[in-house]
């Protein structure tokens, strides 16, 4: 039984194959086109595992571009996902946070791993990875450099939670003389205040898992930790969770 | 043998009334635009003027209307300025005299910058409905609105006309309880599109008895045809902010994923069905005045009657899940949003609140919050 889930982001598309125990992951950048992106990573994904085509049972879909891929058997939201794959790697944890390329989300779920709630951010890109990469242009850095960057114990206050104003508000602050370090640990609180009032509003149990590109971001990580007063685990594959729950959702349905 | 109505007669009903109310200008007859439940039509009738719905559910003057209102304002608010002001709107066109409540902040001030077009009058409508003083209140501004009327429209309104009225909105207001009562059935005979276009169009029809007869040709059309077994949907209750044709696109999104949206609670759905204008008073303008202050709209503070409606409603329409939209800066409802989660939650069953407005910018980010609610109900 082969199983294959592709979850097509607003920046990265993310592919996992499963084959009884072993796992193939391939990320490309979606660009413009997500089909393209999606056939792409369906083709990495044989080649690397060494199967053809006819030999995959399932391929579910998921993220932005999900209705996208021609190739789909179906598609899923991100939010029954992002529950799936981390029932899978934490089963113990309740509450997830996702913080991808064009939104934020914070999920609910039972000892089942299915969803009983879960809130996402409005249509602005405040508190999402592209609040982050918009900033990290304003500092001349690349949005990967900005955790190693930062210098949470001298974090600037930034104000505007808009994308647009925080954009100027640190061109203000760069002009004053702020240290980038600075200005960057403002930026991690920022997001991590906004997204931690969503999860507050919903309620949070024990430990949060963390997904998502945003959450291979040390300074975000941390600012979640102390907004929310809890430990927040961060999967190795963080990038691959949604992935990984829509071929895991693939065999679950075969089972 | 009462004649049997379809969906597609209530479609109708808008463009055809758009003559039939220009013909009956013609020959002399007043025409009265109101904007909201609360607002006392059964007057109107009895004054021999043709009441009609003006509320703006649709984007396309929002742009004229923010050129006199702020951006952040609710899109009903801006939809109904701007249709006034831009004299797109042929129900407004016709109008001689506009009727308006105090019903939000954003209303009570839009109406004073209506003056401009139209003779308005606003009602002022008490927020807290349990206690004498606003009953007194509610039941003067009756008066008021009744003067008005006759000084304006040249007539007198007797207390004979008012009953009769009062009888023939009780009529109306059973028959479309009835239509929306139908859904409660598995499978539902109209779905969410249909009930809307039955609910909201009734308000275009300018006359009612008329609109009454199609409610009730309606019901015995849905009655006689036997139902198909189809796969059983999710059903999906909607609440929170007006919805109109124009502005249906909650409902049609539940739709394209697979869900049913059997049942309605806002203003022109379930929100006023129940309720009758009680015939025992010896005042007619005392029993209108009872009903109307009973409507549970998120303006009034506070608000029980809404919850348990609400909760009736999950019961009665056995619904899988609930949706409780709010129209962007519609502060009222925002807040009641989570009184209204809660009490879902408590129930068990899945709910999501939406935030949006009359664009379609944001049509894929609720698509994907919806399908993941009816996932929700699936798993």
């Amino acid at each position: 039984m082969i199983s294959i889930g592709l979850d097509i982001g607003s920046v990265a598309a993310k592919g996992v194959l499963i084959q009884g125990g072993r796992q193939y992951q391939m990320m490309v950048p979606t660009g413009w086109s997500p089909r393209t992106a999606g056939e792409q990573l369906i083709d990495d994904l044989l080649q690397s595992s060494g199967h053809r085509p006819h030999d995959v049972h399932s391929i579910v879909v998921t993220g932005y571009g999900r209705v996208a891929v021609m190739e789909a058997s179906r598609t899923v939201t991100e939010i029954k996902c992002h529950a799936r794959g981390v029932a899978e790697l934490y089963p113990q944890i309740r509450t997830i946070i996702d913080i991808g390329g064009q939104d934020s989300k914070v999920i609910q779920i039972d000892s089942q791993g299915r969803v009983v709630d879960f809130a996402m951010n409005d249509k602005c890109a405040a508190g999402t990875g592209r609040f982050l990469q918009v900033m990290a242009n304003a500092l001349g850095l690349d949005v990967s450099e900005l955790a190693a960057y930062e210098d949470p114990e001298q974090a600037a206050t930034i104000n505007s939670m808009c994308t647009v104003f925080a954009e100027s508000e640190i061109i203000g602050l760069l002009a004053q003389g702020v240290d980038k370090g600075s200005i960057i640990a403002g930026l991690h609180l920022s997001v991590g205040k906004r997204v931690a009032a969503m999860a507050k509003r919903l309620g949070i149990a024990g430990e949060v898992a963390f997904t998502g590109g945003v959450a291979m971001n040390q300074g975000v990580k941390r600012s979640l930790e102390q907004e929310l007063g809890c430990k927040v685990l961060v999967p190795e594959v963080c990038q691959f969770t949604g992935a990984l729950g829509a071929a895991l959702i693939g065999l679950d349905a075969a089972a | 043998m009462e004649k049997m109505s379809s969906v597609e007669d209530f479609a109708k009903i808008r463009e055809v009334n758009i003559l039939l109310i220009k013909e009956a200008k013609e020959t002399g007859q007043k025409v009265v635009g109101i904007y909201c439940t609360y607002c006392p039509q059964e007057l109107v009738l009895a004054a021999g003027a043709i009441p009609v719905s003006l509320c703006g559910t649709k984007e396309d003057p929002i742009a004229k209307a923010e050129e006199h209102l702020p951006r952040n304002l609710c899109p009903l608010i801006k939809s109904s300025y701007g249709f006034a002001v831009s004299d797109t709107c042929p129900f407004f066109h016709f109008s001689d005299l506009i009727i308006g409540e105090t019903t939000c902040d954003g209303k009570k001030k839009m109406f004073e910058l209506m003056q401009e077009i139209k003779p308005v009058f606003v009602m002022q409508l008490p927020h807290l409905n349990q206690t004498q003083a606003s009953m007194d209140m509610w039941i003067d501004e009756m008066r008021r609105l009744k003067g008005f009327l006759e000084e304006k429209l040249a007539t007198e309104i007797t207390d004979e006309a008012i009953w009769q009225a009062i009888d023939v909105v009780n009529r109306e207001t059973a028959a479309a309880k009835a239509i929306c009562d139908l859904n409660q059935v598995e499978p539902p005979p109209l779905n969410g599109l249909d009930l809307l276009t039955v609910t909201w169009s009734r308000g275009f029809n300018s006359n009612k008895e008329e609109v009454i007869a199609m409610l009730d040709g309606l019901q015995k059309e849905y009655s006689s045809t036997d139902k198909e077994s189809t796969p059983r949907k999710p059903r999906v209750l909607l609440t929170g902010c007006p919805v109109g044709l124009g502005t249906e696109k909650v409902i049609r999104l539940v739709d394209e994923v697979g869900g049913n949206v059997v049942a309605m609670e806002n203003c022109s759905g379930y929100k006023t069905l129940e309720l009758q204008t009680d015939t025992e008073y010896d005042d007619p303008l005392v029993a209108l005045a009872h009903k109307y202050i009973s409507i549970p709209c998120s303006c009034m503070s506070p608000n029980p009657y809404r919850m348990e409606l609400l909760e009736r409603m999950m019961n009665d329409f056995k619904v899988d899940a609930v949706i409780d939209l709010t129209w962007q800066a519609c502060h009222t409802y925002n807040v009641e949003a989570y009184e209204v989660s809660k009490l879902v939650k408590s129930k068990g069953i899945p709910h999501l609140h939406l935030e949006s407005d009359y664009s379609n910018s944001d049509l894929e980010s609720i698509k994907v919050r919806i399908e993941a609610l009816l996932e929700m109900v699936e798993q």
